[in-house]
């Protein structure tokens, strides 16, 4: 469908629409979407109120409201921006920028002393993988760079360290201190860095007990199995969390600036004054932007399987229909904010707070819902991004679990019907 | 031309200002952000559970379930009987991690043979699953260590004194909320500025104001103070509340957390007019501070630290004001920071507002002549 002229685009009078190609695809697109009409029509019974709203959906002028939304977004490059562009730059940045895997944690060791127990022990430290080692002798100068932000921690080896540890061959305590400085102005490295260099100094001990031909107890193997992510990279599961994020950008925010716009420019009214029905209106938007969620979805996941190898052990039928009812949810969460707000500042606004903001902070992409106060935690089940990104985080990486996916995206289902029933009361409202 | 910049600045404040819904969408998002963000902003493992499949009955392993169930680190253990049990608890992300027990756990380790302790994390969330293995190692090696017998070589605890400097009991909240500080003064001071001048050319009044005695460039100055003077007022009003409110100890200087405030607004506010100068509405005006505000966040060693980066992603940090405002806001609340690493970490900031303000001016003359 190309771009006509103007004049001859604006009007969707019914008469007008006749001389338009035949709408095959407009049928399509509406019989695609069967329930979603049903839906609409027991919701807004508004034919008793508005002569206008008798009508049933007609086909053609839902194909031309269609039509006029999708020139409006290709028009606008900011809608691409978003939909392709800015979905890359998000996915990249979690594939190479985020990684919560933490393997170079910049640390100090102070030597107080050097003999050949502390020097094994810092060969010890340099060997393991999670630190970039600076020795030195002043911890002075250490705690300066601590303060600055250069070191996430400093690992301190006294003077007479090593006569203490020897003497320390029966078990009991002789004194022998290694201490730990952590920046705990970062929690979470800080506790990596106690952690890492705990095992590090654990591993070197162990090693010298049995040098020394001690009859060092094998004592309990722990063997770990991490399922899912054997490779333990942390891409793997924010890449497609990601994606929630996205949806959520396309769904709501741009959603919800568009419907705005035509409030603010007082094109809405204009529309009104057709024989548009309520019903044509609500789909005539939502369509499109359902279409470019879509196309944006697949997208996201060509790249972040092609590019950045994240595994896909679902079915691509489980990603779809999930995908399918939270971008419905988004999409009527966007039309309720405009439907609300009518001024783009203030829709954009309640879409960040809305829509973006939960969609990163309480879904469980980045920070564990988990660890949150019992307040948030309720709040997280009140918006859907906690149920999709769940659902995305088990389609890629575990496979097509029943029990999580039939859950998630019955309650998601939930959250569309209600977002569409809301606007649908709000808009009859405005209407009358 | 002062008279004039005067004039424009007031009537930005009175434009912005003036208009209830608009005055609370400056105010209440950023709370929100603040109060919301300051919570849930953690990777701390708390309130986890955990799942335990113990074939053995001996009493080894019965005291090792006994100390992971006391140890406080989770919240509920559950006992699974079967390995269907594992895989399903696993699944359904009912039990973040399982321990499986050899059948003959027991018998080994009391005689001295490999006894071992199988743990299956759930790789969907690695970070959780990593530090709650910590936890589980710590808990078993101590168990193995005091139960050895006579002679062998333990593994003491007291050998290790961990220390953590500036916050002793790794709070996490004195991490997020200083840091908020810095993120919520970015996103409005770009919100601010972006948005005015497309909001003027959206409706057409922007004309006017070219068509007014205004230059271009007065029009600019009297776009940007108002945006400057808006975010470093709610910058006030989040440390504020970071002090009184979440009670964060501030040990470091505040003359000098304003100068780097004040350096870091302005680096910001020209990318926000830069953003101006190239969109045509609104919509394009705010996604395109989306499309500099996320990577920002993502790129600032607020989400994860910068040295995991790929090495040329490090290089590209040191473009990103929000890099050095992290180190500054963190370190002068928390560390009293001396003036010079202030210094050596306001100055790339300096430069980026260097930068950043005199490309903003010539897009703007480009795109109004």
């Amino acid at each position: 469908m190309g771009v006509k002229p103007k004049h001859e685009r604006t009007p969707f009078f019914t008469n007008e629409m006749k001389t338009e190609s035949p709408n095959s695809q407009g049928e399509t697109l509406f019989r695609r979407l069967p329930s979603a009409k049903r839906r609409l029509e027991t919701a807004a019974p508004l034919g008793d109120s508005h002569p206008f709203m008798v009508q049933k959906l007609n086909p053609r002028r839902l194909l031309a409201l269609i039509r006029k939304e999708g020139v409006q977004i290709l028009r606008d490059p900011s809608s691409i921006l978003i939909a392709f562009i800015l979905p890359v730059i998000l996915l990249f940045l979690f594939g190479y920028a985020v990684s919560l895997d933490s393997t170079k944690l910049r640390i100090g060791v102070v030597m107080q002393e050097r003999t050949p127990v502390s020097e094994s022990l810092l060969a010890a430290v340099r060997d393991s993988k999670y630190f970039t080692v600076t020795p030195g002798f002043a911890l002075k100068e250490m705690e300066g760079q601590l303060v600055a932000g250069k070191l996430r921690g400093i690992l301190v080896i006294p003077v007479n360290f090593s006569r203490l540890f020897a003497e320390n061959t029966g078990g009991e305590d002789t004194g022998a201190r290694l201490q730990i400085i952590a920046d705990g102005s970062e929690p979470n490295t800080a506790s990596f860095v106690q952690n890492y260099l705990r095992a590090a100094i654990g591993g070197w001990q162990a090693a010298r007990a049995r040098d020394q031909g001690s009859n060092a107890h094998p004592g309990i193997e722990i063997e770990t199995r991490m399922w899912f992510n054997p490779s333990l990279e942390s891409k793997n599961y924010l890449v497609p969390g990601s994606i929630a994020i996205v949806m959520t950008l396309i769904g709501t925010l741009l959603t919800s600036l568009v419907v705005a716009r035509e409030w603010e420019r007082g094109t809405m009214e204009a529309l009104m004054a057709t024989p548009v029905s309520i019903q044509e209106l609500v789909l005539g938007k939502l369509i499109p932007y359902f279409l470019l969620g879509v196309g944006s979805m697949s997208f996201c996941t060509l790249v972040s399987v092609g590019i950045f190898h994240t595994p896909l052990r679902g079915s691509v039928v489980a990603l779809a229909l999930v995908t399918s009812v939270f971008l419905a949810a988004c999409l009527g969460q966007g039309l309720l904010i405009s439907t609300l707000a009518k001024s783009q500042f203030i829709a954009g606004q309640a879409a960040l707070i809305l829509g973006f903001l939960p969609s990163f902070q309480l879904s469980g992409f980045i920070f564990e819902i988990r660890s949150m106060p019992a307040p948030i935690q309720a709040l997280t089940y009140l918006f859907p991004a906690r149920y999709f990104v769940q659902s995305l985080h088990t389609i890629f990486l575990a496979g097509d679990i029943g029990a999580v996916l039939w859950r998630n995206g019955l309650i998601l289902l939930g959250f569309a019907t209600v977002f569409f029933l809301l606007t649908a009361r709000v808009t009859r409202k405005k209407l009358t | 031309m002062f008279h004039r910049i005067v004039a424009l600045v007031i009537k930005e404040l009175l434009a912005t200002l003036r208009d209830r819904r608009s005055r609370l969408a400056l105010v209440i998002p950023p709370i929100i952000q603040l109060l919301l963000f300051s919570f849930t902003g953690t990777q701390e493992v708390k309130n986890i559970g955990i799942a335990i499949f113990n074939p053995d009955t001996g009493q080894a392993s019965a005291e090792l379930c006994r100390r992971l169930e006391a140890s406080g680190n989770f919240r509920y253990v559950t006992f699974v009987t079967s390995t269907e049990a594992v895989t399903d608890i696993v699944d359904r992300q009912k039990a973040i991690a399982c321990l499986r027990f050899q059948p003959d756990f027991s018998e080994r380790f009391v005689t001295g043979q490999d006894a071992s302790v199988q743990v299956i994390l759930d790789g969907r969330r690695s970070n959780a699953a990593q530090i709650v293995n910590g936890y589980i190692t710590t808990i078993v090696q101590r168990f193995a260590a005091e139960q050895t017998a006579p002679g062998r070589v333990a593994i003491t605890d007291e050998l290790i004194q961990p220390r953590n400097w500036f916050n002793a009991n790794l709070e996490y909240i004195w991490f997020t909320v200083p840091s908020l500080v810095a993120i919520i003064t970015l996103l409005i001071s770009l919100n601010v500025t972006s948005m005015s001048v497309a909001r003027e050319r959206e409706m057409g009044t922007f004309d006017q104001l070219l068509v007014s005695p205004l230059q271009p460039i007065e029009i600019m100055i009297g776009k940007t103070i108002p945006a400057f003077l808006l975010a470093l007022a709610e910058a006030t009003l989040f440390l504020l509340v970071a002090v009184f409110i979440f009670r964060i100890p501030f040990h470091g200087s505040l003359p000098l957390l304003y100068l780097a405030l004040v350096t870091f607004i302005t680096s910001i506010v020209g990318v926000g007019l830069f953003i101006s100068a190239l969109s045509a509405t609104q919509q394009q005006a705010l996604l395109g501070t989306f499309t500099f505000m996320v990577p920002g966040m993502l790129l600032s060693g607020y989400a994860s630290p910068i040295e995991n980066m790929p090495q040329w992603l490090q290089v590209i940090t040191y473009a990103n004001p929000l890099r050095y405002m992290m180190v500054i806001v963190k370190g002068v609340f928390l560390k009293d920071m001396p003036p010079e690493v202030v210094w050596g970490n306001t100055w790339p900031m300096l430069v980026i507002a260097l930068f950043t303000i005199p490309v903003a001016t010539w897009c703007f003359r480009a795109r109004t002549s």
